[in-house]
This record gives C-alpha cells, sequence and structure tokens, in this order.
C-alpha cells in the first residue's frame, strides 16, 4: 500500500515558537482536513530505505569508511539540524548539536546493532541525548544492561522476534493510521520541547484529552507490533 | 506469568522519555521502572523509532555550515568530547546501602545530585527523604514503610507517581511490588498500606503537595508536606 498520507508540520517555526499561534485543529468528529499551509515543511511518510543507511553505519563501524559518512552526513546532518531548529533549538547551538552528533556517529558507530534499531532511529537517541545534556542542563539517567539489579528480556520464540526492519515498517503503518488528531499531539511531543500541559494550551485542548489521546496512540503503535511489546 | 509486572508507567509518560521532553525527576522514575521492565523497554524503543521515523522525513530545510570531512577531521583529531564522567561508586547513604538491588539509574542519580539523604519522620513507621526538587517542578524522593504499616488516606493536589523498590504495598486492592508504578492524579484519595513480610521502600515523585483527608486530617496535613 503506497502511503500517500501528508502530515503537515501545524506551525511553521520561527524564532519564537512558544508564542506561534495555535495550529487550526479540527474535532475528530468532524471529518479530518488539516490543510497543509507550509508545505516547505511536510513530513511525508514516503518509504525510506532505512536498510541503506543501516548498512551505511556498519560500514563506518567496521571499514571506517569515510564515503559512507560522508552519505550519512549529507543525508542526517541537516535533518538533525532542522528538527533541532523545530524544537526550538537556536541556529548556531541546533549547528553544533548536528556536527557533535554526526561526531558521536563516527566514534560509536560501532554501539549501532542494526537487529535493534534503524540508522535513523539510534541518530536520532543520539541527538536527543545531546540535546537535553546542552540546552536543559538537565541530566537524563538511561537503564544499563549491565546493572546488576537489570532484568533482561524473556527469550522468544524465533517467530516472535522482529528485527529493525520489521519495527519501521510496523511503526510507518501505525502513524500512517493514526487519526490527525492523535498524529497531531504525538508529532508535537517530538517537535516541540514541551510538556503535554503546554502542548495543551496550545491546542487549547484540556490535559486530559492531550494525554489521552497520546495514550490512544501508543496503545496503537503497540498494537501494530503485536504486543510483542 | 507470575514474574511479569503488573502496574506500568503511563503511555504518553513513556512517550514523553522517547521524544525526550519528560521533567527530570519522572525520566528517573521512567530509567529505573525500564531496567526491571522489558515491556516498557519495547514501548519506548517503539516511540524511539516514531522519533526515527520523523528525523528521517523531516525536510532538511537547514543546511549546515561545515562538510562531512570537517566533522571528521574534528573528530579525528578532538579526541573525546568533553562530557562529565559518568558516576563510578555511589556513596548513598548506610541505612539503605543495604539495598544492592537499587537499580542503577537511580542509584547514579542519587550519587551525581550529589546529596546526602536526610530521612524525616512522616508519622509512625514512615520515613521521607527528598532526592531533588522543589515546590515550583517536580519532586523526587524516597519513602521507606515499616512493615504492614497503614498510610493516612491521602488525595493530592496533583500528579504522583510510585514505584516500589522493595518488599509491596496495597492501594486499592491492588498490590504493588518491585517494579511496579502506581499513578495517581488529585481525582484519587488512597490509602496505601505496606506488606507484612518486610520494609516497603518506594520511589516517589510528586507535583504539588499530598493533601490529607478525614478525621484527622489537619493533624496529618503537616506531617505529609512532601
Amino acid at each position: 500500500m503506497l502511503q500517500t498520507a501528508v502530515l503537515q508540520w501545524p506551525g511553521r517555526w520561527t524564532k519564537k515558537p512558544r508564542a506561534a499561534a495555535p495550529p487550526q485543529f479540527r474535532d475528530s468528529s468532524q471529518p479530518a482536513s488539516l490543510t497543509v499551509k507550509s508545505p516547505k515543511l511536510a513530513v511525508t511518510l514516503e518509504p525510506v530505505q532505512h536498510e541503506d543507511f543501516s548498512s551505511l553505519v556498519v560500514s563506518v563501524a567496521t571499514t571506517r569508511d569515510r564515503s559512507a559518512f560522508a552519505r550519512l552526513f549529507e543525508h542526517y546532518a541537516p535533518r538533525i539540524k532542522s528538527f533541532l531548529l523545530r524544537q526550538g533549538t537556536d541556529p548556531a547551538q541546533a549547528e553544533d548539536l548536528a556536527q557533535e552528533t554526526m561526531m558521536s556517529v563516527w566514534r560509536k558507530a560501532a554501539m549501532f546493532d542494526p537487529a535493534k534499531a534503524s540508522a535513523g532511529t539510534w541518530i536520532f537517541t543520539i541527538a536527543r541525548n545531546l540535546r537535553i545534556d546542552a540546552i536543559r542542563k538537565a541530566r537524563r539517567p538511561e537503564f544499563d544492561p549491565e546493572d546488576p539489579a537489570f532484568v533482561p528480556d524473556a527469550e522468544k520464540p524465533a517467530d516472535e522476534v522482529i528485527n529493525a526492519d520489521q519495527m519501521g515498517c510496523m511503526v510507518r503503518e501505525a502513524m500512517a493510521e493514526l487519526p490527525d488528531e492523535q498524529a497531531l499531539v504525538v508529532r508535537m511531543s517530538f517537535f516541540e520541547d514541551k510538556p503535554h500541559a503546554e502542548i495543551a494550551e496550545q491546542l487549547r485542548l484540556p490535559l486530559g484529552t492531550v494525554k489521552s489521546r497520546l495514550r490512544l496512540a501508543m496503545r496503537r503503535i503497540k498494537e501494530h507490533l503485536g504486543d510483542r511489546a | 506469568m507470575s514474574d511479569r509486572l503488573m502496574y506500568h508507567p503511563a503511555d504518553e509518560s513513556l512517550l514523553a522519555y522517547a521524544a525526550g521532553t519528560l521533567d527530570e525527576a519522572t525520566s528517573v522514575l521512567i530509567a529505573t521502572h525500564l531496567s526491571l521492565c522489558p515491556h516498557c523497554r519495547a514501548a519506548v524503543s517503539a516511540a524511539e523509532s516514531v522519533g526515527g521515523e520523523y528525523l528521517d522525513r523531516v525536510e532538511p530545510s537547514a543546511a549546515m555550515k561545515v562538510s562531512a570531512a570537517d566533522v571528521l577531521a574534528m573528530a579525528e583529531q578532538g579526541g573525546e568530547v568533553a562530557r562529565p564522567a559518568a558516576p563510578q561508586a555511589c556513596e548513598i547513604v548506610a541505612d539503605i546501602a543495604d539495598m544492592a538491588d537499587m537499580p542503577r539509574p537511580l542509584r547514579n542519580y542519587i550519587s551525581d545530585v550529589g546529596i546526602k539523604l536526610k530521612w524525616r519522620w512522616m508519622g509512625p513507621g514512615v520515613r521521607y527523604a527528598q532526592i531533588a526538587g522543589d515546590d515550583a517542578s517536580e519532586k523526587i524522593g524516597l519513602l521507606r514503610i515499616a512493615p504492614g504499616t497503614r498510610l493516612p488516606r491521602h488525595g493530592h493536589t496533583d500528579e504522583e507517581y510510585t514505584m516500589v523498590l522493595a518488599g509491596s504495598y496495597e492501594s486499592a486492592s491492588c498490590r504493588y511490588r518491585r517494579g511496579d508504578v502506581e499513578w495517581a492524579d488529585a481525582a484519587v484519595v488512597h490509602q496505601p498500606s505496606a506488606g507484612r513480610e518486610q520494609e516497603c521502600v518506594c520511589l516517589v515523585v510528586t507535583r504539588g503537595a499530598l493533601k490529607a483527608t478525614g478525621l484527622f486530617a489537619p493533624i496529618i496535613q503537616p506531617l505529609m508536606a512532601i
């Protein structure tokens, strides 16, 4: 099934995204027809060749392949920067963080496991963590599989194990099927560095509504993973 | 499956953790829960792959000021990017040092904050030590409840997450064990009581104050000022 849905970003990024006008939003009871206000900022659901990027990271890890890195840089560096700008990071810092993320890609490529995540997901988490370190000055603890208290995953039957490609595919399907009202709050969760309360304020919705939409969206995404989660 | 945790953090908190927008205190609780819960780890990695999808699909409208070769040169000559070293040993105050199975995200966080836990008496059999936070934001702390102790019946002015680290407690006929998370908000009034088998130790994240209810509220309230 060709996914032609266009998930447009509801508001144009400005230097003060927090003061941006609330995006147009229609209630689910009405026919969904979000208009594309700024096609330049469109996020499309056309298939992307994830395998290619994953194998490029693997080439960087195994043979220190500089041309593979150049290709990764060409694809990801401007996207990381654009992503950070949308979250309200100032341009100089977005540039620095994008550079730092790409340096980490080069240095930590050996830690990438193509069975566990796509290249895009792995790079997203690197950029996310660097941004939290740099901008929010907040600590963000992560679980550590070497932790003596860590409870490992149960062994799964072979037919239930999903790889990163399948996961990416399922997540894309789930995202394409999300009702607009849910897709909007999920997108805002990633693209705006705001707590749920501020998202609710911006959409002029009760906080509980934002939370329940996020909850429903997550449930749908998990259902697509067939409760392998 | 008896070893599977029964009570998990809300999905929207897992999503916010994956997106990197969750507040610090709740992130500590989530990371601690994730150490014990393969189920929620899978949910977080699904949410992270949503982030990966967005990254792959975002319009690359902002051009970089440097080239791949520049970044490679920096990566190769710069040595390690200066990052604060991960805390190694944790000097948690002696009386919870026996909780050797305190998951690492929490252990490291306490050590990172660098405070000595001060246990405050909160009523018979109940002690609380704040780790971080203030009235204006989320607060994170540890609660120790003696075996069999019944807490005063209380409500909340805002949200509260409680995660069991040791022992168990019962609240509204649900039994919470190590790793389980209970969520409460202004609509919830509960009266948790600790299991009789051992001391119950919980990680608590609160926003807003606890509210005592019932006959003895005016007496209890000052004791509950978490």
